[in-house]
């Protein structure tokens, strides 16, 4: 069993070593080792269509994450207070179903409303995606905490509003600082709903990997890819940090 | 309560804005797309005029056509046969890693899973891209196997643009879905089971057979919905990976929205896509439902 646990393992790592070592490989094939270069990367600097994809990529995501993790905290506990199914169904689904769904049913539905295609429409997509993501660590948050403790605040004359100011935001921000980070994370990775949703003239990060790749291997896509990595790396390791309870399954 | 004005509005200020926002922009984007399935393709791709010569546009056309052209038939069916044996593959896999992570000390446990969860974060495209290089006609992987089917006087084989491709990546990009909810389940299970087991002499296999993995089913059936549904429909691995035969429900969902242009027909199959993802995540909750259910596993379900 530790053999296959640890083939395991070395099948989820290796394909991902192997991109970020070849983007520091001397060859413009992916084939085999021939020495050490920083060229890659000195290209991609200069690379200006990968410099707008990455600055647009990274404009959606703020705009993305910011609103997601505020309506996302609102879901979450709306679905702690209040649950009702229309709102489980509507914040679960976006996740669950395959992700292809919701871009082509967002596609026709700019379209029909003649809503021009571009960074707008795929911030507005990936906003109804991440409220989900938001919503059930906020809610697992919430249920961690003390109930008793929102009543004192009331009974001591705590407006309801207040009562959200001081005690149960600062007792739920670490889920909303983990959702913030993972709704981020999600949106500057995401392809699928961006590729429907995006329209010919606007370009993200993942599209633009999108293209290359369909045109050739370059080491050049291993190096966005290592760097990209490296930032999501960054991210889930400071989210974790901040909500050890997101890494566990439940 | 004096506050109980106060928490009413309050409720709706809470639970209104997020549910409005998925009502515009997930609920009635569905709601048009079963409608547009009714409806007749335009002449430039989008929708016909819905009422032309005073008449509604509302038809069957589109879903006569899926069932009636057997190809679609066939091209979900294969979908189907792909999302299978993912699912079946990842289960493979994802067993052993997770006993052994339930098995672990507890403060190994956490890093063992982060370990797991981490490749899932980095981008989907990136996953895919690895295997291009891996599978490349050029690679050591693509050169011993051609080299060794060589000896035995075979012709070269291609790896990248194939099936096999492309069922290689279904299983990486979903393993993490079918080890954590597997882990969830084998962490919870009581080790004087199998201690017992063994004191009255049943060996590895049968303690396996016979008490973990019947108990850890719940688990099975979770993971299976986790890595079916989304394995369903997948469209850029096939599209990036895949030779021409691999076009997968994904790929022709695709091809009728951004090529074609005909929307009713898209629309149909991705309601079918919909209809058949539902089904089998109602299916593994009442078979996981059913399984809780029986004495067996009543005593799981408790601790």
């Amino acid at each position: 069993m530790w053999i296959a646990a640890l083939a395991g393992y070395a099948f989820l790592y290796i394909p991902l070593v192997i991109v970020v070592v070849y983007s520091f490989n001397d060859s413009r094939l992916n084939a085999e080792w021939v020495g050490f270069t920083l060229d890659w990367y000195d290209k991609l600097a200069h690379n200006q269509d990968m410099l707008a994809a990455a600055g647009n990529s990274l404009l959606i995501a703020l705009t993305a994450s910011a609103v997601s993790t505020v309506l996302g905290t609102m879901a979450g506990m709306a679905m702690y207070r209040y649950p009702t199914r229309v709102l489980q169904i509507l914040v679960l689904a976006p996740i669950a179903i395959p992700e292809i769904l919701m871009g082509v049913s967002l596609l026709i539905f700019f379209v029909l409303l003649n809503f021009t295609l571009g960074l707008v429409s795929v911030a507005l997509a990936h906003i109804a995606f991440c409220i989900g993501f938001v919503a059930i660590v906020v809610r697992a948050r919430l249920a961690g905490m003390d109930e008793a403790l929102i009543e004192a605040a009331r009974d001591c004359g705590a407006s309801p509003w207040n009562a959200f100011r001081y005690v149960t935001l600062p007792l739920i921000m670490p889920g909303v600082i983990a959702g913030a980070l993972m709704a981020f994370t999600l949106s500057i990775d995401d392809f699928v709903i961006t590729f429907f949703t995006a329209g010919a003239g606007t370009v993200t990060l993942p599209l633009q990997i999108y293209s290359m790749i369909k045109i050739a291997v370059t080491p050049e896509v291993n190096a966005v890819s290592s760097l990209l990595m490296l930032l999501t790396l960054a991210l889930i390791i400071i989210a974790s940090k901040v909500s050890p309870s997101l890494l566990r399954s439940d | 309560m004096a506050h109980q004005q106060a928490t009413r509005a309050g409720k709706w200020l809470v639970v209104g804005p997020p549910l409005l926002y998925l009502v515009v922009f997930f609920a009635i984007p569905s709601l048009i797309m079963v409608l547009a399935s009714f409806r007749t393709p335009g002449e430039f791709g989008g929708l016909a005029p819905l009422v032309e010569d005073g008449r509604f546009d509302v038809n069957l056309d589109s879903y006569a056509r899926f069932f009636s052209e057997s190809i679609y038939a066939e091209i979900f069916l294969k979908s189907v046969g792909y999302a299978l044996l993912t699912t079946v593959a990842c289960l493979a896999l994802a067993y052993p890693l997770a006993s052994l992570i339930a098995k672990s000390p507890k403060k190994y446990r956490e890093l063992l899973l982060l370990l797991v969860i981490l490749p899932f974060w980095s981008n989907f495209l990136i996953r895919v891209y690895a295997w291009m290089i891996i599978l490349g006609p050029n690679a050591a992987l693509a050169r011993t196997v051609n080299g060794i089917l060589g000896w035995f006087g075979h012709e070269p084989v291609p790896l990248l643009f194939s099936s096999f491709a492309v069922l290689v990546c279904l299983v990486y990009v979903h393993l993490p879905f079918m080890v954590l909810p597997l882990y969830a389940n084998l962490e919870k299970h009581d080790q004087a089971l199998l201690d017992a087991a063994q004191d009255l002499g049943a060996n590895a296999w049968q303690r396996f057979w016979r008490i973990t993995f019947p108990l850890s089913l719940p688990g099975v059936y979770a993971g299976a919905a986790l890595v079916f549904i989304p394995a369903l429909g997948i469209f850029a691995i096939p599209d990036i990976l895949g030779g021409p035969e691999d076009s997968l429900i994904g790929n022709v969902i695709k091809q009728q929205f951004l090529e074609t242009r005909d929307w009713p027909f898209g629309s149909v199959l991705s309601i079918v896509l919909t209809v058949a993802a539902l089904v089998l995540a109602g299916l593994a909750a009442w078979v996981a439902r059913r399984n809780l259910a029986t004495p067996s596993s009543a005593r799981e379900a408790r601790a």
